[in-house]
């Protein structure tokens, strides 16, 4: 998966979790709770979501490294390059 | 012969949750969902543990903590159940309180609390606003020195009459009081400030109907009539239950047994760390709770009275007060056809919080007579508000803490589970036997509607990494050979 790639797969966990959201116009560089309406319930289907589809396991103190967009991409390419997009 | 509860079901699964409050339904449809074999064990011949009703002649159903959650919860229907349970969810917008410090109607939001505070209490605008932006941040991580007490002495010193109107409500809510942490007063109440109070239109029946229905079609093995009396345990790990006398093998048990149950009775205190073993006996238990219930004669209306009424004789707020089997607070739900659309029926429950051991130690005799005189104090108190109510109920019965412990097996009956200290035990279960989870009314804050189900998805997340990790283990170990 490339950077792009994850991005899409963290947009699509987005349009999941939080559909009356608009997931389009997320800023990367911004914090995604400050642009979308995400408490940490939200947070914690992100990680149930990114077990499920990659099989890939983000421990809690490492939750901080989803607050944005950017730093999402960044934590999780490592983590997920040998994996494939789904559909 | 008597009936085989389990009759068909299989010799393993992945995930047992023992009992089927709300924590434990939740965590059971989103185990399978994520695609783990379930079998939910519960007593009891319905589910929903004290999210539940009951039926009477004359057409009557009667809620029983159906009374009012906070709007969080049309997220977790949404997301952990399905989208009509969410659609269900309305507002109750009349919130009463009738003591003999104020008679006042509120949203119970931010909002009109602000602006109650300001008018009715005097109280200075940048004073409120300072108190909610505090309560607001307060999180589970803070330190627990101060107390809700306290902090009303900081934002509002003497004013027991503020300090009233913010902590009634909340002490129906979950049983907390003065003395307990701040933070689980400020996260609780917070949820309800952020937009009020909310119900589940079609009532609790509706509710766990609906809830059935999706847990079968998720695939978990439901099972009434099934008590666990055993979780086995082997070199630090779950490995099975025994339900109604029939081992069960499985990876992880998540129980929303009671915490206390849970350790000192399913598992046994031999199986863990006696250092822990001391920190669970620091486990205070919360209160239990007495209820009556009146029901409507068909063909009677009760004129709108407002939806939740808080109504106390008690000069101020006093914590142990609100306890005492001399009842001078309660709580009355008032439920209208509204609630359930279809129906023209109409019933009230009222709820005061209760100790178990003044019930506990009546003999048969004075038991009867004191719900008696429960009931009829009750009705005393509502002829207030609806003044021909003893003409217009043809049902009303009494629950006292034995009721709440009969049908939920909680120890004192306790309506809340534990006080804060609870929910650091429940969290650290596993790190003391790999693959047993507790779930379900916990700490004060993990308590109610939403804190229970939102905490059983916690506790499913827990799950679901250690099943896929065990899973996992067992992929390299067959690769191997």
């Amino acid at each position: 998966m490339t950077g792009k790639d994850v991005r899409e797969a963290i947009i699509s966990i987005l349009v999941d979790i939080a559909p009356d959201e608009d997931v389009s116009s997320i800023n990367d560089q911004d914090n995604l709770r400050d642009q979308i309406d995400l408490d940490s319930m939200d947070f914690l289907d992100i990680v149930m979501e990114l077990r499920k589809r990659f099989n890939i396991e983000v421990p809690e103190k490492d939750y901080g490294q989803l607050a944005t967009m950017a730093s999402c991409v960044t934590y999780l390419e490592p983590l997920l390059k040998d994996r494939q997009l789904a559909g | 012969m008597p009936r085989d509860w389990l009759k068909g079901a299989k010799s393993f699964y992945d995930v047992v949750v023992i009992g089927s409050g709300l924590a434990g339904m939740t965590s059971a449809n989103l185990l399978a969902r994520l695609g783990h074999s379930v079998l939910l064990a519960e007593h009891h011949y319905n589910l929903g543990g004290m999210a539940t009703w009951f039926k009477r002649r004359g057409g009557h159903v009667l809620d029983i903590s159906l009374h009012g959650f906070p709007c969080g919860m049309i997220k977790t229907f949404r997301k952990y159940w399905t989208r009509e349970m969410a659609d269900s969810v309305i507002q109750l917008k009349g919130i009463h309180f009738d003591n003999p410090q104020f008679s006042v109607n509120t949203t119970f939001d931010k909002v009109d609390f602000s602006r109650i505070l300001n008018d009715h209490f005097g109280i200075m605008k940048d004073v409120v606003d300072d108190f909610f932006i505090t309560v607001r941040k307060m999180n589970f991580y803070d330190d627990l020195v101060m107390t809700t007490g306290e902090l009303f002495q900081k934002f509002f010193p003497g004013r027991k009459d503020v300090w009233r109107f913010l902590m009634e409500p909340i002490t129906y809510a979950n049983g907390s009081t003065l003395d307990d942490p701040a933070l689980t007063y400020g996260i609780v109440f917070s949820n309800f400030m952020d937009k009020g109070v909310f119900t589940y239109q079609g009532g609790t029946d509706q509710l766990i109907k609906k809830m059935k229905k999706e847990l079968l079609k998720n695939g978990v093995d439901i099972r009434n009539h099934c008590l666990v009396e055993k979780v086995h345990v082997e070199d630090n790990a779950v490995n099975g239950v025994r339900i109604n006398g029939k081992d069960i093998a499985c990876k992880a048990v998540l129980s929303n047994s009671n915490l206390l149950t849970t350790i000192h009775k399913l598992v046994g205190d031999e199986k863990f760390d006696p250092q822990f073993v001391e920190e669970v006996k620091k486990v205070r238990l919360n209160n239990s709770s007495c209820q009556v219930y009146m029901g409507i004669k068909k063909g009677e209306k009760i004129d709108y009275v407002g939806d939740l009424l808080f109504s106390s004789d008690a000069d101020e707020y006093n914590t142990e007060m609100i306890l005492s089997k001399d009842v001078t607070s309660r709580t009355f739900s008032f439920y209208y056809p509204e609630i359930r659309p279809g129906t023209d029926r109409y019933s009230i429950v009222a709820s005061t919080n209760a100790k178990y051991q003044d019930w506990a130690s009546m003999d048969d005799k004075t038991y009867e007579v004191e719900k008696n005189l429960l009931i009829e104090a009750t009705l005393q108190s509502l002829e207030k508000y609806v003044p021909d109510i003893r003409k217009k109920i043809d049902h009303v019965e009494a629950a006292t803490p034995k009721t709440f412990k009969r049908y939920t097996l909680h120890p004192s009956g306790t309506s809340f589970g534990t006080k804060f200290e609870g929910l650091k035990v429940s969290r650290d279960l596993p790190k003391q036997i790999s693959g047993l989870f507790h779930s379900g009314s916990v700490g004060i804050i993990m308590s109610g509607w939403l804190g229970a189900a939102n905490y059983g998805v916690i506790v499913a997340n827990e799950v679901d990494k250690l099943v896929r990790s065990l899973d996992s283990k067992k992929e390299l170990i067959s690769a191997s050979v």
